[in-house]
């Protein structure tokens, strides 16, 4: 489990070095995740040492947006201000890129796929 | 209570923990859409520091601590996309449609919406990115004059939005097998989607996560373009 974390935490600031030397608009987090794609891929990583601290992760993954959720208290007059506008934009958006991107992806899909969720 | 004590990181992550726990319990007990432990816990929260007059910044100490696994999560989730690979590249150019349609649609959609119903534009351009993950998005809001902040608060009420309803509506518009519904998941509304997405199904769950990351670089290169065309 610890050597998990400590690949995790590794790979996470080598994605905030790469971002920073190279100028890319991209969270370290998410370089750190193709790194670690890439280095299982490699086999410079195994499955087992990772395995652990990511599934913990990943299974409590929603618990850790709740922070930032709560940080809307200090906006309520900003947003109370804008009230319809951020509402209607933030709740007809989410319905449209749920449609676009599911009628998208299921269009260009083989449609052998039998598997229904 | 004694400011000593919610001053401590001790508070924000305990309060946290504790409320979070028993949002799960309550949705286990009645599992409505409507009761989704992370909408619950959020305004069980907001509801508690407002009641008995703790300081956000009180409650940050511990919050930040918890805000900061964020990171490392974001990197696991390379794990169920190495694990999943074969589908993945199987269905890789539907795949890329998807996400860049997704993109593309909620830059338009919600810059279009506040545009329409008297926003401003730098309403919009707060808005754009609120479907990718909070730090891309904040990095996002920040290059292009939106209001960082509000961006933070729009992107977990969209998150929040889409983990309740996301894949019931998937289902009720005909979307319902687990590449297109996880894609569609993580494409919307990023970690919150992805998190439902993985109690639902697992390859769903892990083609979310990769919505995340490819959804946060397309808009990470389409905002700035849309600001520099139409602001």
């Amino acid at each position: 489990m610890i050597r998990g974390w400590a690949i995790l935490l590794l790979l996470q600031g080598l994605g905030e070095l790469l971002a920073q030397a190279l100028h890319l608009p991209l969270p370290g987090s998410v370089i750190g995740m193709i790194l670690l794609l890439l280095g299982l891929r490699a086999g410079l990583i195994r499955v087992e040492w990772v395995k652990d601290a990511a599934e913990l992760l990943l299974s409590h993954l929603s618990l850790l947006f709740v922070p930032a959720g709560v940080g809307v208290m200090l906006y309520f007059d900003l947003i109370a201000g804008q009230w319809w506008p951020l509402t209607i934009a933030t709740v007809g958006s989410t319905f449209v890129v749920l449609a676009v991107t599911g009628w998208t992806t299921k269009l260009l899909s083989p449609p052998e796929n039998n598997d229904v969720c | 209570m004694s400011a000593e004590l919610t001053a401590s990181p001790l508070f924000g992550i305990g309060a946290t923990l504790l409320i979070y726990e028993l949002a799960t319990l309550l949705y286990r007990r009645w599992p409505l859409a409507l009761l989704n432990p992370v909408l619950v816990t959020i305004v069980g929260l907001i509801g508690l520091l407002q009641a008995v007059h703790i300081p956000y910044d009180s409650y940050r100490r511990g919050g930040d601590m918890i805000l900061f696994l964020l990171g490392p999560a974001v990197v696991a989730l390379g794990l169920p996309l190495y694990q999943r690979r074969q589908e993945v590249l199987a269905r890789l150019v539907p795949i890329l449609c998807g996400v860049s349609a997704g993109a593309v649609a909620s830059i338009v959609s919600a810059c279009g919406l506040v545009l329409l119903f008297g926003g401003g534009t730098e309403l919009a351009l707060s808005l754009a990115p609120k479907s990718v993950t909070t730090p891309i998005a904040i990095g996002i809001a920040q290059k292009t004059g939106g209001i960082p902040a509000l961006t933070a608060s729009v992107v977990v009420m969209t998150g929040c939005l889409g983990a309740i309803i996301g894949p019931e509506f998937c289902r009720l518009i005909g979307v319902r097998d687990p590449v297109s519904m996880g894609l569609a998941m993580g494409t919307a509304s990023h970690g919150l989607g992805t998190g439902r997405m993985l109690e639902i199904h697992l390859l769903g769950g892990a083609i979310a996560g990769l919505a995340i990351g490819l959804n946060g670089i397309i808009t990470a290169l389409l905002v700035p373009l849309f600001d520099w065309l139409f602001f």
